[in-house]
């Protein structure tokens, strides 16, 4: 249990809803659900959810916080935005889901090889190194992301795609190098360091 | 016309040696012909698309988008910014909407984006392309340049996700948009009508959950197949990564022999207007598109 975690379930008294509404993007929207579950019928993973965003919003005013923060749920939103539009009282579901992600990863809830969870951190992390996506070493580092010999059959499965790719010169092997990248990657990183600065102060991600 | 003068962000994946190149030759033939002058944005960076949001929550993410429309604004005042990719315009937009309509979050992106010295007023308005096509031109104005249409070629419009929710195009539903089959149509095409038109490709998830997207991939291309149809079109790059790369893992896993081609619009636009194959960037096909090679090749 990370001290930030401690820290918020004082805070709010575990009042979750509460904590949702002030730390998760979007979250003040989340007592305006009315349980119709259009948004868990319209969700091209469904299935594949534990809990559907209409349970998960039921267990967040519930105070269920364990269970919806550790749960893997969220993790198969593809971001499709079905549930948005669809959404009688014009939640924007999507942006909760990604939220509550957000909020438990932060909070080191989040289920811990969430497959999801590895290659969000992985893109992002390849994107403010050099302010642009790095392709190669973005598909490189979730082949590998499970160690060498799994790394290796990963890469051998996809490898006809990968000659397929660089022959029709939609994949650069010399991005290994480097790749393509922003000028001004300095102005960039202190950008995002400084907004990063201002979200955790916002949202109690720094411990007192 | 005069020509018409855009502020071009072409995002990460239409770089040259990138999952969407051939996408970026296209557009460029197309625009050519309509007289489209994309002034690129200069040093523009990644818009950290949707999957972003787990490790660079909210104001981060803003703050990556807001740089680039702070970089238009000062750069190119009073061009409209226009994006090819889904992603793109989806997360610049977004980042537009909430930043205009939330000024503790405008000051904090403003506070962030000073490190990189620049700053956000929200003056610049935000297309897709295929906005640009509809309604800075117009399905007539489009079919002006046509000198050879697509007959007898039949493609499954597929409009996919991002480019239809949560904005969408004005004017189209989401459950059934219509606008890809009308610019299909317009190039003399035969747009099919079926089922999986909106269906999503898994997005981002086709890597860190490959089976559970390629479900979907699979219905896509089944329904294309099953409703006639001898090519996909799509106006999104990552629609046309999943459903293009992954038939080959699909058909190993469920026993199917799909090989459809999937384009982009830009592509039949290109080949419509009398572009080579070349121009139209087939040479980029995963999976090749023999009956439009040989159209390309028709004098």
């Amino acid at each position: 249990m990370s001290d930030l975690n401690t820290q918020a379930k004082e805070k709010y008294h575990n009042n979750f809803l509460k904590e949702v509404a002030a730390n998760v993007e979007e979250g003040d929207w989340v007592k305006m659900c009315m349980q119709c579950g259009v948004c868990s019928g319209s969700c091209p993973f469904g299935p594949h959810w534990a809990h559907p965003p209409q349970e998960i919003f039921m267990m967040i005013r519930a105070g269920k916080r364990e269970e919806v923060l550790t749960s893997d749920s969220m993790w198969m939103c593809t971001s499709c935005y079905n549930c948005i539009v669809r959404c009688p009282r014009k939640l924007p579901i999507t942006h909760i889901m990604h939220g509550l992600a957000n909020y438990a990863h932060r909070l080191g809830l989040a289920p811990k090889n969430q497959p999801t969870r590895q290659f969000a951190k992985l893109f992002w992390n390849n994107i403010v190194k050099t302010g642009r996506v790095n392709e190669l070493k973005l598909s490189l580092g979730l082949y590998f992301k499970d160690g060498l010999a799994s790394g290796v059959k990963t890469g051998m499965a996809m490898s006809s795609v990968g000659l397929g790719l660089v022959k029709a010169k939609r994949l650069n092997p010399m991005e290994i190098l480097g790749g393509h990248g922003c000028k001004d990657i300095k102005g960039i990183q202190a950008m995002v360091k400084k907004a990063q600065e201002i979200e955790a102060k916002r949202k109690g991600f720094t411990a007192a | 016309m005069a020509t018409k003068e855009y502020a071009f962000y072409p995002g990460c994946s239409s770089q040259p040696g990138a999952s969407a190149s051939n996408y970026l030759t296209s557009v460029n033939s197309m625009c050519k012909t309509l007289d489209i002058k994309l002034n690129e944005i200069p040093d523009w960076n990644c818009c950290g698309a949707s999957i972003g949001y787990a490790e660079g929550g909210e104001l981060p993410r803003h703050a990556m988008n807001a740089r680039n429309l702070a970089l238009a604004e000062k750069e190119l005042a009073g061009q409209p910014v226009v994006a090819t990719c889904a992603a793109c315009w989806l997360s610049a937009r977004e980042t537009k909407e909430r930043l205009d309509h939330d000024s503790t979050l405008k000051s904090d992106a403003n506070e962030a984006l000073k490190e990189a010295g620049l700053q956000y007023n929200g003056t610049s308005e935000i297309k897709h392309m295929v906005e640009v096509l509809i309604e800075d031109f117009g399905y007539e104005a489009l079919k002006k340049p046509v000198v050879k249409p697509l007959e007898g070629l039949k493609f499954a419009g597929y409009v996919g996700c991002q480019t239809n929710r949560p904005f969408g195009i004005q004017g189209e539903s989401f459950e059934n948009p219509v606008y890809l089959d009308k610019l299909v149509e317009t190039m003399g095409g035969e747009a099919v009508a079926y089922d999986q038109k909106v269906t999503c490709c898994g997005g981002a998830l086709a890597f860190s959950e490959p089976e559970k997207a390629q479900k979907q991939i699979k219905d896509i291309v089944e329904s294309a197949y099953d409703h006639g149809a001898e090519m996909i079109v799509t106006p999104c790059p990552l629609c046309q990564a999943n459903v293009e790369i992954y038939q080959g893992d699909v058909n190993k896993r469920y026993g199917t022999k799909f090989n459809i081609p999937v384009l982009y619009y830009s592509q039949l636009m290109t080949l419509a207007y009398g572009g080579s194959a070349k121009d139209a960037g087939l040479n980029g096909q995963l999976i090749k598109a023999p009956k439009l090679e040989a159209f390309a090749a028709k004098k």
